[in-house]
């Protein structure tokens, strides 16, 4: 049987041309391979970032001519054009970028010169700083915020959905159901709004809600700014988890290992999240490796209510005129890169969880 | 139903007819009823149930879908969960009383003296853990003072023992890395790894051809032997009937129908449900292209089960009993001409003569011919 399962992984692979480690470690070769084509992805994505806001109607020329203080000629914005090397093609324009990317390169935007190091995603035509800087500073609020809300909505959600299938079909069950169904149709913007009105402003709970950098040496004060931001967004979240894990433990739950686990003689809990949750999670953390990385692309709301510097409020500020294009291409690209690279640690995770699907 | 049997006719074949609870089989089920609250009504899933299995013995259940085998036997490990299920009678093994028992009593139990094994093992093994993970986690579960090292010895020893070959490398295999002989002799050495004194085999070879299915029936009576345990084998074949059973007991719309000894009910059936079992069975030293008689017609409901016999409005021999008697009367599981030890569920006067006359011929011509050439000459 092993000696079979040997020879079906070695002609899974195309003859010849293979490193040994590829045929010793049937894992090692699949790692390598979804890596390389997670690379490809982020690379199509962000050419297609590039060449959708370049080729897209709005000269980015346009804000850095009207912001310059004199009279935006169409002749000077020609001249602002070529000098940011906007009249170039655009495989060639994202040739630059790419390289800036790798080894860093001078910006030019109107008569001003920047010297940018790599990694570089370009100078911010608001802030006329480095974009790689201000990204460095803008993830790690976003980051906490991505992670402090999963931890909430993923043990009470998950939580909520195993204790309702646990008891399904009894008025527990009923109640934890539907508790999570009202908070599931309060509008995710007003639960924000709420939340801040009410525990914020009008009480002292959470009094201190905002980003407080950890660079200013009171990492307490930094956990309770957030603290707020992340509970409402886990909250928010959690009857989505709740109703997914509950259907999920439902359908475990009913299968024959559980009756086996039972008639083994195992106590219910055993039986229960040993047997029923670990068979059960997988699609859960599937589910949850997508929604994760959404959320480390930016949480705009929450930033923006609860007044977090992150990444979500950085695209929006972007977006809305004078529009910063580097900002813009760079806070999209980022989005990509987190949803692609997740995507990778999900699969990759799903082997471990599911041994059935390791060999992939 | 106290332990002096009150009712004679209701005797159960191979039990002592001694009153000492001392002499009783190891497993004694007694008008076990087992029902269902269902938003449609009540699912009477099984009613009045009685059979009894002594240790080195094998009983065999057979019946078709929905007939109870399952339902009941779940019900000795106290599998069904309290909150869906209504269940009355009494179980007793080793003479105690099972039914009503909270789940921590019966948790020893399961697992431990009592064992079941499941067929399909593919779904009924965890797919998530290594075979030899999941028997060590049955054996330490009734051995707590066991090390992980001597569990994992413990199961290395049972793989050996139901025939797989490697067990020692096997032993960190998943499930799915196994055949589905091989599997099911995984699911066997799970049922067995804690020595239980009775085991309840629910179609244990279902899923597997032929070939393998003779290697598990042999296998299981085997370690039978070894192990002098109990054996109730589930079955709707049969063949494996024929091949393992000492006693059957043939269950019809959640009712025995039909009770005794395996030879005794193969040879001399008296129950025409039993009769459309044996009829329906293919036989390859027939006429290839000869029709198999199959039963007419479904069970009835189990939410509104008939006042009178379950197998009345598909028994095509209902009108050799008087009057609307099947239709009206639920007959009662008696014993009729063929001893005290063959019980049935049936009004016909003298079904044996039925069988002899009627049904043989259709399913064995070549033996109803030596039969009736040996009545005609003892006449």
């Amino acid at each position: 049987m092993r000696d079979d399962r040997l020879v079906t992984i070695q002609a899974g692979f195309p003859v010849g041309g293979r490193s040994p480690a590829f045929q010793e470690d049937p894992l090692f070769g699949y790692v390598v391979r979804r890596l390389m084509s997670s690379v490809l992805v982020i690379l199509l994505a962000s050419f297609a970032v590039f060449a959708i806001f370049y080729l897209g109607p709005s000269s980015p020329a346009q804000p850095v001519c009207e912001g310059s203080g004199r009279a935006c000629t169409p002749e000077r914005l020609a001249n602002i054009e070529k000098s940011m090397g906007l009249d170039k093609p655009v495989l060639e324009a994202y040739g630059t970028y790419m390289k800036g990317v790798a080894v860093g390169r001078e910006v030019v935007i109107g008569a001003a010169e920047y010297d940018c190091g790599a990694p570089c995603f370009g100078i911010s035509y608001g802030t006329r700083g480095e974009v790689t800087d201000e990204l460095k500073e803008r993830i790690v609020p976003t980051i906490l915020i991505a992670v402090g809300g999963s931890l909430v909505f993923l043990t009470v959600g998950v939580g909520i959905g195993i204790a309702a299938a646990a008891r399904r079909g009894t008025i527990g069950d009923r109640a934890l159901v539907s508790g999570s169904l009202l908070v599931s149709s309060v509008p995710y913007y007003l639960l924000c709004l709420l939340a801040w009105l009410y525990l914020t402003l009008k009480t002292d709970i959470f009094p201190t809600t905002g980003y407080f950098p950890l660079s200013d040496g009171d990492p307490f004060k930094t956990f309770t700014g957030l603290l707020l931001p992340c509970l409402v967004l886990g909250v928010a979240s959690s009857p989505v988890y709740a109703r997914y894990s509950r259907g999920q433990m439902v359908d475990t739950l009913g299968d024959d290992f559980i009756r086996t686990a039972k008639a083994k003689g195992l106590a219910g809990r055993t039986v229960l999240l040993k047997h029923g949750l670990r068979a059960a999670i997988v699609p859960i953390v599937t589910i949850f490796g997508l929604d994760f990385g959404t959320l480390l692309a930016g949480t705009i709301f929450t930033e923006k209510i609860f007044d977090v510097d992150g990444i979500g409020v950085w695209g929006l500020d972007a977006i809305s005129p004078p529009q910063d294009l580097p900002v813009l291409t760079v806070t999209v690209l980022i989005g990509a890169v987190f949803i692609v690279v997740s995507n990778l640690i999900v699969d990759l995770v799903y082997g471990v969880l599911d041994p059935r699907v390791r060999l992939g | 139903m106290s332990e002096t049997n009150p009712h004679p006719t209701e005797a159960k074949p191979g039990q002592v007819a001694a009153a000492a609870s001392a002499g009783e089989p190891y497993l004694v089920v007694d008008d076990l009823t087992v029902k269902f609250p269902t938003a449609d009504g009540l699912v009477h899933a099984v009613s009045n149930l009685s059979y009894s299995v002594e240790l080195g013995k094998t009983l065999g259940i057979v019946g078709e879908s929905g007939s109870g085998k399952s339902v009941s036997s779940m019900a000795v490990l106290g599998l069904h969960d309290e909150r869906s299920a209504q269940i009355s009678g009494s179980i007793r093994v080793d003479g105690k009383d099972v039914v009503g028992l909270s789940d921590a009593q019966m948790r020893r139990m399961r697992g431990n003296t009592v064992a079941m094994i499941f067929q399909d093992a593919l779904a009924a093994l965890h797919p998530f853990y290594r075979v030899g993970a999941q028997l060590a986690e049955a054996y330490r579960i009734h051995h707590p003072s066991a090390s992980r090292k001597e569990a994992r010895k413990r199961a290395v020893e049972m793989l050996d023992r139901v025939g797989i070959p490697e067990p020692q490398s096997r032993v960190d295999d998943f499930p799915h890395q196994f055949s589905g002989g091989m599997r099911q002799r995984v699911m066997i050495a799970m049922g067995l790894i804690n020595d239980p004194s009775l085991l309840i085999a629910d179609e244990p070879t279902t899923a597997l051809d032929v070939t393998v299915q003779a290697q598990i029936l042999d296998l299981l009576q085997d370690l039978q032997r070894e192990f002098n345990s109990a054996i109730i084998m589930i079955t709707h074949d049969l063949g494996v009937i024929a091949e393992m059973a000492d006693d059957v007991l043939v269950m019809y719309s959640g009712r025995a129908v039909e009770y005794g000894p395996c030879k005794e009910i193969l040879t001399h059936p008296e129950m025409p449900y039993t009769w459309g079992l044996l009829s329906s069975v293919p036989d390859v030293s027939s006429d290839p292209n000869a029709r198999m008689i199959p039963i007419p017609g479904t069970p009835p409901s189990l939410l509104h089960p008939p006042k009178g016999c379950a197998f009345e409005a598909r028994c095509t021999h209902s009108d050799k009993v008087g009057g609307d008697l099947c239709a009206t009367t639920l007959p009662d599981m008696r014993a009729g001409g063929r001893g005290q030890t063959h019980l049935k569920r049936c009004h016909l006067p003298d079904p044996d003569a039925i069988f002899t006359a009627e049904v043989l011929p259709q399913i064995a011509p070549e033996l109803a011919a030596s039969e009736s050439n040996q009545s005609s000459e003892e006449s």
